[in-house]
């Protein structure tokens, strides 16, 4: 299998000489074409920070990010706004849904800002949400459909350029608990059905067991692992807890 | 204390928003003080009494016209106070939340103003008086003084009367600061930061209907304003106004779903870029604003007419004073005045004395020796007699077109007897003018004709070869149209209609007035000037301004006429330049500061884009595109507004002549553009700086 994401021996510093902190203290690994990774710790564990690393939305102190290929690190500018675009999808916490566009306008956006040909994009936009289940919902503005519908928006928005990765932070944070059901559901289609290589960021147990491994991260270090392997989800959860429980602190009082 | 300091600090951390605020505030408080301090400069130039006289009544006219830019002022002040004030919701719910009273707020807020009014003052007075040096050249210049000494302008009323005025509109700002605090509820406070913001959405279809319907109602009322109105004060003209301001309403109303719908039917446009993104922000945003765009739209369209009427008004005086005045001075004087004269209400009656009928019957150049004016004095003149003749009235001479003068011209008596001279003393005097002569047929007469409305008139009915009977003999027209030349000097083209017949055809029974002019003795303009101080000296009232009266004569002189020129001229273009950099930053200001809240408003949508993947350039340009989107409507319905209004404002000014429309478009291009252009450039330089991505 391919690695579609390589991180190596990244470090992430703030601050100063007499006031330093790592945020993300030498991480490593791998994530293949196809998988569903999950990224768990608690709030300050420095999980963000690496996802805005990945996303070359931060720049790593030290150590090197390879994307599909291209290490990231070295990618400055333009280059840098041209592989974020063509290369990966985003799927945030909030939605960061434009509320002047419609569902449909939303998703085109991501198509015009690479000059896809107009032709093209109602048929592509049409595929995507039919897979998605917003097809009813195009014609609507982010404030006239729920949460979760507007994640769903979100997620065809990231996934409609055909990115090499998809990252996903919170995805479920402001979803109620069916809402986040039937988005986690889709995830498990896009990757499922789609090949999406998915790289995902929460705090949340059952979030997270949807996912195919799952990397605890605590002080900025690489704390636990979990691979789902042939276990049913139900069993994945319970080994999550038990991993969260271990980790201690404030991620036991979100569960 | 506390409070200060946090006003202070408020200040500062808002500065992005009040940055605009503040420089529009020092300008209006400048431009308050150098239109203001006029008086000043008057007293700092080497003028004669008559240019005295003239800026007096300039600075009078200034006085007035500050009243009205104070409440123009006092609107943009309070309005972009309250805009700047409702921005900052959450800092007040903060402040109550941690235990602060309404009473608190309310002192802050107080001293903000305070502060920010202080500062503008003070820097807005400096600029203010470094800026009325600057004017005080263009004084010079227009009344044609010398600035041989170079001296400091300041004028202590114009700062006194700059503090008063901007104290009161401070004064009324933090009245209303007080209410708005009053009203605030701190779970609203709270919520105001979470972005409910309206998305206001109307009807494509309704929009589009809208939108028609603005069309053609801005169509009729540009109809309304080329083809009837003659007066401002005409019915149709005040119909063309009010469906003009209604129309403007119903266009920003309707025109972005207009546009948008327009837009979304090109899908290569539309789907191109961020081109998406910026017609349904620009959309969004025009909705919200309607009421502010038709404002400024319309105020623009008055800067844009008052500005360019003012230059070519300026201009096309400049240009006829040298036409309109080939000899030093024009004297006329009644021929054989009556005993007693009633006016035409017939309610004065006047008694001429003996000595007065005796002199209408003499030549005027024999009344000017007897009251002390030699005509050694004149380097060359010529003495006319003018008459008035049966037969000859408006109603004879202008038979084809009464219908249309009689509504274009009401207070014209037709018929009152036209003004007639022979031919011979007609030739005498255009020679004397520099100007061709002319021959005619004893059967023939011509007309002499510059005030252009009238000249149409006059000219048709030439063409139409109108004939004359006088005593039996009919007389046709020597030419087909008006011959364009003076017979008395003057300020302006203001020759309605003098006829011209072979001298055969006049008899001097029919002679009721004389007409003298002639050239002053001397080759430089201190030998010119010394004799018309001895038209002065001997003039009753002991001005030259205008109408010399002495005795019976009355007098204009080509001196005069030069200085009431610059009179109007300078008045004019003070309060074209006045007005119109008044309206001009209002209308500017009121932009930028909704675009620059905008901005921060939508730092997140920003944000949003750059995740998505649009670089920089992308992001600059629908940056830029949406701004001047936001400026250009307002101006681009303005100018369109102006093409019309100016042919109305032209219809109105033909009373000083030609207008010279070009330059003065030219002039006001030049003006817009430092002024709006400038607000334009600091808004999207602004506002690029705050959606940059802090890192």
């Amino acid at each position: 299998m391919k690695n579609v994401l390589e991180v190596r021996n990244v470090e992430k510093y703030y601050g100063n000489k007499s006031n330093l902190t790592k945020a993300i203290d030498n991480i490593s690994f791998k994530v293949q074409e196809g998988e569903f990774v999950g990224i768990m710790g608690a709030s300050g564990s420095g999980k963000t920070t690496l996802l805005n690393c990945i996303s070359t939305i931060d720049r790593v102190t030290s150590g090197n990010i390879i994307i599909n290929g291209t290490d990231i690190t070295k990618l400055k500018g333009n280059k840098l706004n041209k592989f974020r675009r063509e290369e990966l999808g985003f799927i945030f916490q909030d939605f960061n849904l434009l509320d002047t566009l419609t569902a449909y306008e939303n998703i085109a956006l991501a198509l015009t800002i690479q000059r896809v040909n107009p032709k093209e994009i109602k048929e592509r936009i049409e595929t995507v949400s039919e897979k998605l289940g917003i097809k009813e919902i195009l014609k609507k503005y982010p404030y006239q459909v729920s949460g979760g519908q507007k994640q769903r928006i979100a997620s065809a928005r990231a996934i409609i350029t055909n990115p090499k990765l998809v990252l996903a932070d919170e995805p479920t944070g402001a979803l109620d608990s069916k809402s986040a059901r039937q988005l986690l559901d889709s995830f498990e289609n896009l990757n499922k059905n789609l090949n999406t290589t998915i790289l995902m960021v929460t705090h949340d147990a059952f979030t997270a067991s949807y996912a195919d491994r799952i990397l605890f991260i605590k002080d900025g270090k690489i704390f636990n692992e979990l691979v789902k392997g042939s276990q049913s989800r139900k069993e994945f959860f319970e080994k999550i807890i038990e991993v969260v429980t271990l980790l201690g602190g404030e991620l036991n009082d979100v569960i | 204390m506390m409070s200060f300091k946090l006003a202070f600090k408020n200040m500062k951390k808002n500065m992005k928003d009040y940055v605009i605020y503040f420089i529009t505030l020092v300008l209006g408080v400048a431009i308050f003080y150098i239109f203001n301090s006029m008086d000043e400069q008057q007293a700092a130039l080497d003028l004669s009494t008559s240019k005295q006289q003239i800026i007096e009544l300039m600075i009078q006219v200034l006085g007035m016209v500050s009243v009205f830019v104070t409440l123009v002022l006092g609107f943009l002040i309070v309005y972009a106070n309250n805009f700047l004030i409702k921005r900052r919701k959450k800092e007040f719910g903060l402040y109550m939340l941690l235990g602060m009273g309404r009473r608190n707020i309310s002192v802050i807020l107080l001293l903000e103003t305070l502060l920010i009014g202080i500062f503008s003052l003070a820097v807005g007075l400096i600029v203010g008086i470094f800026g009325s040096q600057l004017m005080s050249i263009l004084v010079a210049k227009l009344f044609e003084a010398d600035m041989e000494e170079y001296r400091f302008i300041f004028s202590q009323a114009a700062m006194l009367k700059t503090i008063i005025y901007f104290a009161g509109i401070y004064l009324i700002v933090m009245i209303l600061n007080l209410f708005t605090v009053a009203k605030y509820k701190l779970i609203d406070l709270l919520n105001a930061g979470k972005k409910n913001e309206k998305v206001i959405l109307r009807n494509p279809v309704i929009s589009v209907i809208i939108f028609i319907i603005s069309i053609a109602v801005l169509g009729y009322a540009y109809y309304l304003a080329i083809t009837g109105v003659t007066s401002p004060i005409a019915d149709k003209f005040m119909t063309a106004i009010g469906l003009g301001v209604v129309g403007t309403f119903m266009f920003f109303y309707s025109l972005s779903g207009f546009a948008l719908k327009l837009v979304q039917a090109s899908k290569k446009i539309y789907l191109k870029d961020l081109n998406m993104f910026v017609l349904r922000q620009t959309n969004s945003k025009i909705n919200t604003t309607v009421f502010s765009m038709s404002i400024i739209c319309l105020l623009l369209f008055f800067t844009i007419c008052i500005f360019s009427s003012a230059i070519s008004l300026n201009n096309s005086l400049n240009a006829q004073l040298k036409e309109m005045n080939p000899a030093d001075i024009t004297i006329t004087k009644p021929y054989n005045l009556p005993e007693t004269y009633t006016s035409s209400n017939g309610k004065d009656t006047f008694n001429y004395t003996d000595e007065q009928r005796a002199d209408s019957l003499v030549p005027i150049i024999d009344s000017l020796e007897k009251v002390g004016f030699d005509k050694s004095n004149f380097s060359d003149y010529v003495e006319i007699s003018e008459y008035h003749v049966n037969g000859v009235t408006a109603k004879e001479t202008l038979g084809p077109v009464l219908e249309g003068i009689a509504k274009d011209f009401p207070a014209l008596e037709l018929d009152y007897p036209e003004t007639v001279i022979k031919l011979s003393d007609y030739n005498k005097l255009q020679k004397l003018y520099g100007r061709q002569e002319i021959s005619l047929k004893d059967d023939e007469y011509a007309v002499v004709c510059n005030y252009d409305a009238m000249k149409s008139y006059r000219d048709t009915s030439l063409s139409m070869g109108t004939k004359l009977t006088i005593e039996g003999k009919e007389y046709k027209p020597a030419f087909s149209e008006c011959i364009n030349t003076v017979i008395s000097i003057s300020t302006q083209a203001m020759e309605t209609g003098t006829i011209i017949l072979p001298d055969e055809a006049v008899k001097e029974e029919w002679k009721y007035s004389m007409l003298l002019s002639g050239i002053y003795k001397g080759q430089t303009d201190e030998e010119k000037q010394a004799i018309e101080n001895k038209i002065v000296d001997i003039s009753s009232n002991g001005e030259a301004v205008n109408n010399v009266i002495f005795e019976n004569m009355s007098a204009f002189t080509k001196i005069t006429n030069y200085e009431a020129s610059v009179g109007i001229s300078a008045t004019v273009t003070f309060i074209g330049l006045y007005l119109g950099i008044t309206f001009l930053i209002s209308s500017a200001a009121i932009l930028a500061l909704k675009e620059l809240s905008d901005s921060s408003d939508n730092k997140e949508r920003y944000k949003v884009l750059r995740r998505i993947g649009a670089d920089e350039k992308m992001i600059n340009s629908a940056l830029f595109k949406q701004i001047a989107i936001f400026f250009m409507l307002p101006l681009f319905l303005a100018i369109i507004h102006s093409i019309f209004g100016m042919k109305v404002a032209s219809i109105i000014l033909s009373v000083f002549g030609k207008q010279d429309i070009f330059s003065s478009i030219i002039m006001t291009a030049v003006l817009i553009g430092a002024i709006y252009g400038g607000y334009f450039l600091a808004t999207y330089y602004g506002s690029k700086n705050i959606i940059k991505e802090e890192n």
